[in-house]
């Protein structure tokens, strides 16, 4: 049992950190978000110097094999930072996929461009009707000479707008809502046939609808066995979730740091509004969330490569209710208390309060996955 | 970063285990398991069996008899004594006045007392709280006034749990009512039960137990040699003494054991065509607590992972949401009982008072479930209101 972080992740932690206390406050970061991209390839590109684009791969593949805290340490600072970069989107989850369901041949030609910064790609997955059921695909890839057709609509694609391969999830066979017959095809995000129309999130991010008529793939675009990628995706969203997790409690620590510089500085009354005992013990209530909730995303980030899939699943599922409940606890509370001001633009602590809002709405809310775990009869 | 206990960790844990359940008497291993009340001498059985193995005050150091262990098999010890269940040890010595005792008092004391406490030859009570201090101790006015080789203590404590069973009771005293400030003037003394001029009134609380009482001091002469380090340093001793137990405040394995015993009650007991576990609302709600406390239990785990590595008397920052979070959790789990009995909370049945000897009214184990959730209400009140601990928080880490 041991909590410290390696030299290595200490390192990590710390070249992260600088990066982001160097060029990322909120100033730059709204600029960022307002560039094409709506993020910054500049910082993309000293990400990938840093060695982060490769984190979780295989050093033969770029990377340094790290085993989920390093991901943990670098979603931490991006939450704090704010980051618009689609490192989730790139790394964790596209990343993932071909790590996990992927040939030698794709590992060889994609991972090594997604740590070099090269590649970005984003993870086709919701559709309208889905919402957090993994498994509820309309999208369909039909066989077709030596390749597949691909035809559907997917929603919601983090970063879709602006990515150069989609990996798509599709329903080669079985019913709608089945974990048997689904197949995962990589596309080229500019190939014919592929429509997308970008947004901005909530939060400032970037996501993308993105429709599919009749786009077709080569046999090498399959990504696995046909029929059977379920359990590569479930495996891929758990580690996401795990990173989500970390990423809400970087912007959680951040408000609740926020908050009692505000409430030490803020006088109303003749004094400090944080001499009043009602505030104190809510600024004490949201550091108790803030706690649990990091606790529960280190036993998320630590889990969350656990070949033992229901101990992963349960783990990530319960990490995930906390990290909801107490992003909605820590963020609201970090408005009312800042006041009038906390509700503006202007400042950082609403900004943060959408940020932990929107990842709870990430692959499964908190009701979601409490539902989930009671289903499966709990933790103990 | 690593979640895994080390082999020597795993060992250790078994080796505990297979000792409990080969030692612990079992008509109090029933008691226990079922949230039915103990006596006096199930208590002394158990922490005699204890003491007998060497494990009776495992974190005293080891020239008081101690055990060494480190933090995490502290940690290891009472959350599998929690789960087995068996009872604690008595706190209010092995965990309250021992410590202050082998830290603060002359080696008289410490030779006659601590062997005594380990064995428990003497029943400690705690003579902190009384009608006018609370929440704020300080403000305590129990008077020992000093006569020759005598203190002379006059006042009233109170909330002293099972001072009906105790020989001794460490107290706090007024000697100097004139100090600059209050905590100033306070003496930390021993007092024999047994003195004239002591009387107990028992306090029967709401679960219909009577556990506490009101003890009056009128007159009572105790002999000087009875006071704990230096005069007037109290307030010091008494600090020590409630920031001294951080491992296991969060009873982490008896909210576990709860949990088991909901899951095995609410399986057998129907709703209908349907066992209450099977109803999804009811699992989501107890879900909502197991996810609670795991977390509580990571944190439990990094407070005492740092533990080693954190210099002396700087508690992590973490540790102070142990007996908040701990406290609303254990009376989360009480709450569930009482979901899980429904209707069959409300005869009045408990083995609290001696003589009951009635068939159940409904199933047999329904007669502690009302009287726990009650009596469970204290756990966010004693040692310091978990409005205190905000107090504490928002002051210490948050600078507030």
């Amino acid at each position: 049992m041991d909590f410290d972080l390696s030299e290595e992740q200490q390192l990590l932690q710390d070249s992260v950190t600088r990066l982001m206390a160097d060029r990322y406050d909120f100033e730059r970061r709204n600029e960022y978000a307002k560039s094409a991209e709506g993020f910054s390839l500049p910082l993309w590109r000293q990400y990938a110097e840093l060695g982060v684009l490769g984190l979780p791969f295989d050093e033969a593949h770029g990377g340094i094999g790290d085993d989920g805290v390093g991901t943990m340490i670098v979603m931490q600072a991006f939450g704090r930072a704010l980051a618009l970069e689609p490192y989730l989107a790139t790394v964790v989850l596209g990343g993932g996929v071909i790590r996990h369901g992927g040939s030698a041949q794709q590992k060889e030609a994609i991972l090594p461009k997604i740590a070099d910064g090269t590649l970005r790609l984003a993870f086709a997955q919701a559709e309208r009707q889905s919402r957090y059921n993994l498994a509820d695909v309309k999208t369909t890839a039909k066989k077709a000479g030596g390749g597949w057709v691909l035809d559907g609509e997917k929603s919601l694609v983090l970063h879709g707008d602006s990515a150069d391969m989609l990996i798509v999830v599709t329903r080669t066979s079985g019913a709608q809502r089945d974990e048997k017959g689904l197949s995962l095809f990589l596309v080229d995000a500019r190939a014919a046939g592929v429509s997308r129309r970008g947004y901005p999130t909530q939060d400032g991010r970037r996501a993308a609808e993105i429709a599919f008529a009749q786009v077709t793939v080569p046999e090498n675009a399959r990504i696995g066995d046909i029929g059977a990628a379920f359990p590569v995706i479930e495996r891929v969203v758990d580690e996401a979730r795990a990173a989500l997790c970390a990423d809400a409690v970087g912007a959680m620590e951040a408000m609740h740091a926020l908050t009692v510089e505000y409430l030490k500085t803020r006088k109303q009354f003749g004094a400090a509004i944080g001499s009043f005992q009602a505030l104190q013990h809510r600024a004490v209530d949201m550091f108790v969330a803030v706690e649990q909730a990091r606790s529960m995303a280190m036993l998320a980030a630590m889990t969350a490569r656990d070949e033992d899939a229901e101990a992963r699943r349960k783990s990530v599922a319960a990490a995930k209710v906390q990290i909801g409940r107490s992003g909605k606890f820590v963020g609201q509370q970090a408005v009312q208390l800042h006041g009038g001001v906390g509700m503006t633009m202007e400042l950082k602590v609403g900004h943060y309060f959408k940020r932990v809002t929107m990842t709870d709405t990430l692959f499964g809310d908190a009701d979601y996955h409490l539902a989930r775990l009671a289903e499966a009869g709990g933790l103990i | 970063m690593d979640l895994r206990f080390t082999d020597e960790e795993i060992a250790f844990r078994k080796e505990v285990r297979a000792f409990f359940d080969s030692a612990l008497p079992k008509d109090i291993r029933t008691k226990m398991e079922e949230g039915r009340a103990l006596v006096k001498d199930d208590i002394v059985t158990w922490q005699r069996i204890l003491n007998a193995k060497g494990w009776a005050t495992p974190f005293w150091p080891v020239e008081y008899g101690g055990t060494g262990w480190s933090p995490m098999r502290q940690y290891i010890f009472l959350e599998e004594m929690q789960a087995t269940p068996a009872p604690q040890p008595l706190q209010f010595g092995v965990n309250m006045v021992g410590p202050v005792i082998y830290t603060f008092a002359n080696e008289e004391q410490k030779a006659h007392f601590l062997p005594r406490i380990r064995n428990i030859d003497d029943w400690w009570c705690q003579g902190f709280s009384e009608p006018g201090a609370g929440s704020d101790l300080a403000s305590l006015k129990t008077t020992a006034k000093r006569d020759g080789d005598h203190y002379v203590v006059t006042g009233q404590k109170t909330w002293t749990t099972l001072a009906q069973y105790a020989d001794w009771i460490f107290c706090l005293v007024r000697t100097d009512p004139n100090a600059a400030k209050k905590q100033e003037g306070i003496s930390f003394l021993l007092i024999d039960m047994k003195t004239k001029g002591i009387t107990i009134r028992p306090i029967q609380t709401i679960d219909g137990g009577r556990e506490v009482n009101e003890v009056f001091f009128d007159d009572v002469r105790v002999p000087a040699k009875n006071l704990v380090g230096q005069e007037n340093k109290g307030w010091d001793y008494a600090k020590f003494l409630l920031g001294n137990e951080r491992i296991g405040i969060a009873r982490i394995g008896m909210s576990k054991h709860r949990i088991r015993r909901i899951k095995e009650l609410a399986a057998k007991e129907f709703d209908g065509e349907r066992p209450i576990l099977d109803n999804p609302r009811f699992r989501e709600k107890l879900a909502a607590v197991e996810i609670e406390l795991k977390a509580l239990e990571m944190t439990q785990l990094r407070v005492i992972a740092a533990e080693g590595k954190r210099e002396k008397g700087r508690p992590d920052p973490a540790s102070s949401i142990l007996k908040i979070k701990g406290s609303e959790l254990q009376q989360a789990t009480t709450e569930l009982l009482m979901e899980v009995v429904g209707p069959y909370a409300l005869p009045y049945q408990t083995d609290q008072d001696a003589g009951w000897n009635e068939p159940p009214v409904g199933p047999d184990w329904a007669g502690p479930i009302a009287p726990t959730y009650f009596n469970y209400r204290k756990v966010s009140i004693y040692g310091g209101s978990n409005e205190i601990q905000k107090n504490i928080v928002a002051k210490a880490i948050l600078g507030l």
